[in-house]
């Protein structure tokens, strides 16, 4: 099953396209970010999954077949948009109250015990909590919905390190308990390797890349050698991002399934090496080169002679 | 994914003996940082047969990581043997690991200095060039012994996601 499915999605805003071509296969039970610069099309493309904008081209589904924003979808989807949505004058308790009456499932004895647990005063108003205790309340009436799919908008991009840091573990111990799978936005790259299993990134309303990510790391290798040789490095492996100056170049390579290169790279030349590739380097890899757009498995798509020759 | 349906927030269940912790900058896989620190513990007989690991949702609560990476840490602890699922309860140690016995490690420890050591040291390797050969031969070596293993590993997860889906 897929949690959420695209195929050539596009959204418009009169004459800019914020989203173009995007094809996308999300399975279930896992948690996705979805990764790219200010402006990348990542909120649109969450809003059309939640279903608050409908797409201007192509389809959209969520959780096994459910037309984002049909009733089916709505009651196993929980979003909290990127600025946590809250009534500032209510008290936590009354917007409990809120929450449970406009819910029909609400577990509102756990979400009491989970912000007893966090330290948030019951009787306190929302707009007299921290931004910390804010996104935690947040996070805690949309998981009492008990989802199958958690969307989070940017959930941490005004948190500080500990309020990001019990945030994330909030979610993950839910993930860990519940049957739920997560799909949040990002524009930082450097926290998302411990959290995140399923990477998106979108570059200029397209995807660049998506899959796995262990399977993304070990598809991917970073080779420096002799800038002199590159050409013809160049002419065995995809490159995604080549950079160096003079003598030597460090360049970023695709070289396929890890089961297709049982001894890796052992056939390259003396003068080249070789290293495995860190997530953030992938990532701005990718970022920086938006002609080197990666779509869901295309990684048996590789050219012949690079499989052949990453063996 | 189902995993800790057993005992809610460890009432009755008696707090583990290792703590986990995280170093982002060692460059080591996350799940592998877990597997070593067990491995540490029972070494050290910090751990000890029948001990109880502690349960995955209190582990990504405290570290904030991926259920899935502690699901991975697990499995390769059962694939070496020394840790095992009981079902509806959690993952106990099974077995201590062998430790590669004293003399062994003596005579190992003896050849390294006088024999290869001595070489590098002769033909005027420091001691970050002599750390950064050996790390880049046993990169090299471990690739090769890797392909069979990743694969076995992977099917193990299959099996350990179905069946803690009933658990």
């Amino acid at each position: 099953m897929n949690v959420l499915e695209t195929s050539g999605l596009g959204k418009r805003y009169r004459s800019t396209w914020a989203l173009r071509e995007c094809n996308l296969a999300v399975p279930a039970g896992r948690i996705v970010a979805l990764v790219g610069p200010n402006g990348a099309g990542k909120t649109t493309l969450l809003h059309c999954a939640v279903g608050l904008i409908p797409p201007t081209t192509g389809s959209i589904t969520v959780l096994d077949g459910f037309a984002a924003g049909s009733p089916g979808a709505l009651e196993s989807i929980a979003f909290v948009a990127q600025d946590a949505p809250l009534h500032q004058h209510l008290s936590v308790q009354a917007m409990l109250s809120v929450a449970a009456g406009l819910n029909t499932r609400f577990d509102e004895p756990e979400a009491i015990r989970r912000l007893t647990a966090l330290g948030i005063p019951h009787d306190r108003k929302v707009a007299r909590l921290s931004g910390g205790q804010q996104a935690q309340l947040a996070l805690t009436l949309s998981v009492a919905r008990s989802p199958s799919l958690l969307v989070l908008d940017e959930p941490l991009a005004r948190l500080d390190p500990l309020a990001r840091h019990d945030f994330m573990a909030h979610v993950m111990a839910t993930v860990a308990e519940q049957e739920m799978s997560v799909l949040f936005s990002s524009h930082v790259v450097s926290e998302l390797g411990r959290v995140a299993d399923y990477l998106v990134v979108l570059a200029s309303g397209r995807v660049q890349m998506a899959g796995d990510i262990d399977e993304l790391l070990a598809s991917h290798m970073l080779l420096s050698g002799p800038a002199d040789d590159a050409e013809r490095i160049a002419r065995r492996f995809p490159v995604v991002q080549s950079v160096g100056a003079g003598r030597r170049v460090q360049m970023l390579v695709r070289v396929g399934r890890p089961s297709d290169q049982p001894g890796s790279t052992e056939t390259l030349d003396a003068g080249w090496e070789r290293d495995e590739v860190s997530l953030e380097e992938l990532v701005l890899g990718y970022l920086r080169d938006p002609a080197a757009s990666m779509l869901p498995g295309p990684m048996g798509q590789l050219p012949d002679d690079a499989r052949e020759l990453a063996r | 994914m189902m995993i800790d349906k057993q005992s809610p927030c460890g009432a009755g269940v008696p707090s583990s003996p290792v703590v986990f912790r995280l170093d982002p900058r060692s460059g080591v896989p996350t799940y592998l940082q877990l597997v070593h620190q067990v491995e540490h513990a029972l070494r050290l007989g910090h751990l000890r047969e029948g001990d109880q690991l502690p349960r995955v949702k209190d582990i990504v609560a405290s570290l904030s990581i991926n259920p899935n990476t502690v699901l991975k840490a697990y499995r390769e602890l059962e694939h070496k043997g020394i840790a095992g699922g009981r079902p509806g309860q959690g993952t106990f140690i099974e077995a201590v690991p062998e430790v590669v016995g004293l003399e062994h490690l003596t005579r190992l420890r003896t050849s390294l200095a006088k024999g290869w050591l001595t070489d590098a040291t002769a033909a005027g390797l420091d001691e970050e060039s002599i750390v950064a050969l050996f790390m880049s031969v046993l990169r090299d070596f471990r690739d090769r012994a890797e392909p069979s293993r990743a694969e076995r590993s992977s099917r193990s997860l299959a099996s350990r996601r179905s069946r803690s889906g009933v658990a």
